[in-house]
């Protein structure tokens, strides 16, 4: 381990605030640092339990992590929080506005929180989010939490990085219909119905129910109205009313986020998602640097000039000459 | 996009002051003007605004005051950044602050001092050309 960033990653390890704040800066900016540092602190990595918050904006996630950080704060454990909000597709800029709910957690020694802009990456996170998420870790964060950027149905990529997934619904949005639909519904391991005061939530919780009864192994207990669901191998949702302001029901979804931990480690299912975990950072950096790497080889290359040339003069297609750029070059 | 740097700004307001427009009409213009633009809010304390420049490593940050307690505020968070060694940070203010309190807080270290009317362009090109790093 010997770099430009040895003197960072030394002051990271011994639990130093702001080197974790640059190295963020660093990895962020620029692939070639990320790569770098997290082969420095990789393995430091690991110890940290993820938890993935996502949902529609306005929903309420930012003032839920506030609430959900009061009650774990008295634990003694240190927590790492990562915001993403979007960038702007026009100008590239954005506004971080995440942290504005989590004031009373400001001058707390044992909550860091970092917010990100997305810079154009579709899923609900950023391309640096999985690097952040090891500096936390290696700096000795006991619990990261991840706040993606207000989605729409289909930004999933934060059950890819998570260890539990939370989505956070809130009452009058959209029917039953919406809860049928492929994308953000299958991913979550626990289902929070938040602003439970408003009108409609105990109507929310029954669709919620309603499109869980679809899946096989499913199993309402009507009598006891706190949701508990028979388990079979497979994890089946939990559901929780919540009120992010009042702080209701948060103790019953601590015990639900550690029921799902307990269920992670005791089937093995660790294993498989680690691995998964392993295999998808891996594709998405494959994916980047490949992209990057014929992006570059279209700007100015003769070969390619001959091929569009003969696509223009259709004597070959758009398809046939990917196949002869696949077949000269990889 | 990706491997351009990115301008990353603090805009907060210290103190008791709760008039944010301004900081929101300047937020918006950062922005617009593609950088990456970090609002905190109403009534920061020195302590709050700092930490959130440790963990948030912004290279500027615009304190918004027109409760006339600039000249509290200001140094407390002066101090606060010189005892975490924080130099490479441009600091600016920005709201009500009268011509005969100038020049003590550039003495200090700030810079800026826009006041209502000042168009956001002067802003942006005021960051660009006063980054530290």
């Amino acid at each position: 381990m010997n770099n430009q960033y040895n003197d960072l990653v030394q002051r990271l390890l011994q639990g130093e605030t702001r080197a974790a704040a640059r190295l963020i800066t660093l990895a962020e900016n620029d692939i070639k640092a990320a790569e770098t540092i997290i082969k420095s602190i990789y393995e430091y990595t690991g110890n940290a339990y993820i938890l993935g918050i996502t949902g529609a904006p306005g929903t309420g996630k930012s003032t839920f992590i506030s609430t959900l950080i009061d009650k774990l704060i008295g634990e003694g454990k240190k927590i790492g929080i990562i915001c993403v909000d979007p960038s702007s597709p026009l100008t590239g800029g954005a506004l971080l506005g995440d942290r504005i709910r989590m004031k009373q957690h400001f001058s707390s020694d044992n909550v860091f929180i970092r917010s990100m802009a997305n810079r154009g990456q579709l899923g609900g996170l950023s391309r640096a989010t999985e690097d952040v998420i090891k500096i936390l870790d290696a700096f000795g964060c006991d619990l990261i939490i991840i706040e993606t950027v207000g989605v729409g149905q289909s930004e999933v990529d934060i059950f890819k990085s998570a260890h539990t997934v939370l989505v956070l619904l809130v009452p009058g949005l959209g029917d039953d219909i919406q809860t049928i639909k492929a994308g953000i519904m299958e991913i979550t391991d626990i289902f929070i119905v938040n602003k439970m005061d408003l009108p409609g939530a105990d109507r929310k919780v029954a669709e919620i129910i309603q499109m869980l009864e679809l899946n096989m192994n499913y199993k309402y207990n009507s009598e006891d109205i706190n949701e508990t669901f028979s388990k079979t191998t497979q994890w089946t949702p939990e559901i929780i009313k919540t009120n992010s302001i009042t702080g209701q029901n948060f103790d019953k979804l601590l015990e639900k986020i550690e029921i799902h931990k307990h269920y992670l480690k005791n089937n093995g299912v660790i294993q498989s998602y680690l691995k998964g975990r392993i295999k998808n950072e891996t594709l998405q950096i494959l994916k980047y640097k490949l992209t990057k790497k014929i992006e570059n080889m279209f700007n100015e290359n003769e070969t390619i000039e001959k091929l569009v040339n003969q696509v223009m003069k259709k004597e070959i297609s758009p398809y046939e000459m990917a196949n002869l750029i696949i077949l000269k070059f990889f | 996009m990706e491997n351009k740097r990115k301008i990353k700004v603090l805009v907060t307001k210290p103190g008791l002051d709760g008039h944010d427009r301004g900081a929101k009409v300047v937020a918006r213009g950062l922005r617009d003007a593609g950088m990456e633009v970090l609002y905190t809010g109403l009534h920061q304390t020195p302590k709050d605004i700092v930490n959130t420049i440790i963990q948030e490593d912004p290279d500027a940050v615009l304190l918004s005051i027109l409760s006339g307690a600039h000249n509290a505020l200001c140094p407390k968070i002066m101090e606060l950044l010189e005892e975490h060694n924080i130099d490479d940070v441009l600091v600016a203010v920005g709201g009500i602050i009268p011509e005969e309190d100038k020049e003590h807080l550039r003495k200090i270290g700030l810079k800026g001092f826009y006041g209502p009317g000042t168009e956001i362009k002067q802003i942006v090109e005021f960051v660009k050309k006063n980054l530290k790093r």
